[in-house]
C-alpha cells in the first residue's frame, strides 16, 4: 500500500519532466511530419502552412519524376553508399583488428598518427583529391566517390575497441588447430563480430548517403549525382515547388528513416562505438 | 633447434599484424595526408590552368586571406554559430540525458527515439526542411500572424540576424538528440547505486548533477565538445542550403566560401583556397589542443 502511494507520488514529482520532454519530443518530431504532410500538399497549401495531409502527392511525386533524374540519382546513392559501407567495414576491420589483437609499441604510435587525420578537414583535401580522382579518370565514378572515406580513423577506433571482445583464446586455439592468421580472420573473428560490423555498417551508410560536400566536387556530371545533390538543385531555382521539394526530401530521407527505425539498436552503438 | 622454430612463428605472427593495417595505413596516407601536404604546397601557388605557378611573394595567398573582409567575415560567421550553438546544444543534450536516464520514468524508449530522431535525416534534407518551414510565406509567419505577434510576413532567410537565427536553431534542432546518445551512454556505465547513495545522503537533483554527473561525464563532454567544434567549422551543408551563404555573405561559412573559391561559380582559385583551407585546419587543431589540455586534469 505504502510502496503504491510511494510510486504515485514519485510521478507526480515527475510530471514536470514529462511536460519537457514531451515538448522536445514535439519539435524533434515535427519537422519530420511536415516534410511528409507538405509532400502531400500543393506548394499553396504548403506556404499556407497546412500540417494536415492533402491529396496532391500524385501530382507532387510526377513532377518529380518529371522534372529530375530521381531513379538515377537514387540508384547512384544505392550503389556509391553500398560500395563504400562493405569496402569501409572491411579495411577497417582488418586495421581494429590488427591494432587490438597483435598491439606493440610501433603500432600503438602509428595508431596516434592515423587518428591525427580525424582533425583534417575536408576542406583542405577536397582540392589534391579532386586533382588525384581527376587524374586518374575517376570523377563521376563510384570510386571517385569511395575512395577517400574507406579508410576512416572513426571506424578502425570502433573496431580496434570492439575487438577487446574477442578472446584471444580462440586465436590460441585457432592456431593449434594450424589456421593461417589471416584464416583465423576471416573464420573466427569476423563470425564472432557480426554486431560490431551490423553497428559499423548503419553508421558508414549513413554517413555515405549523407555526404554532400565531397560528392559536390567529384560529381561533375548530372547522371552521376547523388540524392542530396539532386535535392539540392531542386531548391536552387527562384521559384521553389515546395510541394515537390518536399517530396524530394522525403525520397532522400526515407532509406536513412528505415534503417533508423528498423536497426535503431545498431545505429546508437554505430555512433557511440568508439565511446567504452 | 626447438626455440628457432618458435621464433620465427612469432616472428611470423608479428608480420601477420602488420598485414593487417598495411591496407587501411596506406588508404589514410594516400587519401589524407598526402592532400594534407599537396594542399599546403598548393597553398603557396597562385593562377589558374597553365598559368599555375608559385605566388609572389610566398605568402601572398595568405596576406590576401587576412585582408580578404569577405573571408574574414566567414570567419566571425562560423564562429558566431559556434560560441551561441554549441553550448546550448551540449547543455541541452546533457540535461535531456538526465532526465532520461531516470528508471522511473515511463516511455523513456519513446522519448529518447523522438529526441534522437533529427539523425534520421541527412543535412541537406534538414536544411531544406527549416527552409520551407521558415520561408517568407511559410508556416511559422502563418502561425505568428494567426498569434497576432507580428502583422507582416518576416523574410527569415533574407535578413542577416534572423537568416543566422535560423541556421543556429537548425543545427540545434539536428544534432542535441546525437550528442544526447554520448551522454546516455556514458551514464549508463555509471552505476545506479551511486545516485541512490547521493539521494539517500541528501543530495537534491541540481547537486548530483554538478558535482556527479558532470565529473563523471567529463571524458564524453570534452569528447562531444570536439566533435562539435569540429563539425562547426567545417559546417557546409547548412550554409548552401539554407540561405546559401545570404543574404549578401553575411551568413556564409568557412568551408562554403572555399567552395565557392575552388568550385564554386567563377574562377577556379585552388592556390587562395587551399590557404584558406590550411587556415581552418590550424584552427581546429589548436581547438582541439586547447580542449584537451583543459580536459586534462590527471594530477
Amino acid at each position: 500500500m505504502t510502496e503504491m502511494k510511494n510510486k504515485s507520488a514519485i510521478q507526480k514529482r515527475l510530471i514536470p519532466t514529462y511536460i519537457f520532454l514531451i515538448i522536445v519530443s514535439i519539435i524533434s518530431v515535427f519537422p519530420l511530419y511536415w516534410m511528409i504532410t507538405a509532400a502531400t500538399n500543393q506548394t499553396v497549401d504548403v506556404s499556407r502552412g497546412k500540417i494536415w495531409f492533402g491529396n496532391y502527392m500524385v501530382e507532387n511525386f510526377t513532377n518529380l519524376v518529371n522534372s529530375s533524374n530521381l531513379w538515377k540519382s537514387f540508384g547512384n546513392s544505392v550503389l556509391y553508399a553500398t560500395v563504400q559501407t562493405i569496402l569501409c567495414i572491411f579495411v577497417c576491420s582488418l586495421a581494429g583488428y590488427g591494432f587490438e589483437l597483435y598491439h606493440d609499441k610501433a603500432k600503438d604510435i602509428l595508431f596516434g598518427i592515423l587518428l591525427m587525420a580525424m582533425m583534417i578537414p575536408g576542406v583542405a583535401t577536397m582540392i589534391p583529391l579532386f586533382t588525384m580522382m581527376s587524374k586518374f579518370k575517376l570523377l563521376n565514378t563510384v570510386w571517385g566517390f569511395a575512395l577517400p572515406a574507406i579508410s576512416t580513423p572513426f571506424m578502425i577506433m570502433m573496431f580496434r575497441q570492439n575487438s577487446r571482445n574477442f578472446p584471444p583464446d580462440i586465436m590460441e586455439a585457432a592456431r593449434i588447430d594450424g589456421l593461417s592468421e589471416f584464416a583465423i580472420f576471416f573464420r573466427m573473428y569476423m563470425p564472432v563480430m557480426k554486431s560490431t560490423y551490423a553497428a559499423a555498417a548503419v553508421i558508414t551508410f549513413m554517413n555515405a548517403w549523407n555526404a554532400y560536400l565531397w560528392p559536390r566536387v567529384v560529381m561533375t556530371d548530372n547522371r552521376a549525382q547523388t540524392m542530396p545533390m539532386l535535392i539540392a538543385n531542386l531548391a536552387g531555382g527562384y521559384t521553389i515547388d515546395y510541394g515537390m521539394l518536399m517530396m524530394g526530401v522525403l525520397f532522400c530521407s526515407l532509406p536513412t528513416m528505415i534503417v533508423f527505425f528498423v536497426l535503431q539498436k545498431q545505429f546508437t552503438e554505430g555512433i557511440t562505438g568508439s565511446v567504452k | 633447434m626447438e626455440k628457432k622454430k618458435k621464433m620465427s612463428l612469432v616472428a611470423k605472427q608479428r608480420a601477420a599484424g602488420w598485414m593487417f593495417l598495411i591496407l587501411a595505413t596506406a588508404m589514410i596516407v594516400v587519401m589524407s595526408f598526402y592532400p594534407m601536404v599537396q594542399a599546403l604546397i598548393t597553398s603557396f601557388k597562385t593562377g589558374t590552368g597553365k598559368n599555375f605557378k608559385w605566388a609572389d611573394p610566398w605568402n601572398y595567398n595568405y596576406i590576401r586571406m587576412f585582408q580578404d573582409k569577405m573571408f574574414m567575415k566567414s570567419v566571425g560567421n562560423t564562429f558566431l554559430y559556434l560560441i551561441i550553438q554549441v553550448p546550448i546544444m551540449l547543455i541541452l543534450a546533457i540535461l535531456l540525458a538526465q532526465l532520461l536516464n531516470n528508471k522511473d520514468l515511463k516511455f523513456r524508449g519513446l522519448f529518447r527515439t523522438c529526441v534522437f530522431l533529427p539523425c534520421a535525416v541527412s543535412l541537406v534534407s534538414y536544411s531544406l526542411i527549416f527552409k520551407s518551414i521558415f520561408a517568407t510565406q511559410g508556416l511559422v509567419n502563418m502561425i505568428l500572424t494567426k498569434m497576432h505577434i507580428i502583422s507582416e510576413n518576416i523574410n527569415w532567410l533574407g535578413q542577416t540576424n534572423t537568416a543566422r537565427f535560423v541556421i543556429i536553431i537548425a543545427l540545434i534542432w539536428r544534432w542535441t538528440g546525437y550528442n544526447m546518445v554520448f551522454y546516455l551512454a556514458g551514464l549508463q556505465n555509471i552505476e545506479y547505486s551511486v545516485y541512490e547513495a547521493a539521494k539517500i545522503d541528501g543530495a537534491n537533483a541540481w547537486k548530483t548533477f554538478w558535482y556527479m554527473t558532470v565529473p563523471l561525464l567529463k571524458p564524453v563532454i570534452i569528447m562531444t565538445f570536439i566533435m562539435s567544434i569540429n563539425g562547426t567549422l567545417q559546417l557546409f551543408d547548412e550554409s548552401v542550403n539554407l540561405t546559401n551563404g545570404g543574404p549578401a555573405n553575411t551568413t556564409i561559412t568557412m568551408s562554403h566560401y572555399i567552395y565557392n573559391n575552388s568550385f564554386g561559380q567563377g574562377v577556379a582559385n585552388f592556390g587562395y583556397a587551399s590557404a584558406m583551407s590550411f587556415f581552418v585546419l590550424i584552427l581546429v587543431a589548436i581547438l582541439a589542443a586547447i580542449n584537451l589540455k583543459v580536459g586534462d586534469t590527471r594530477d
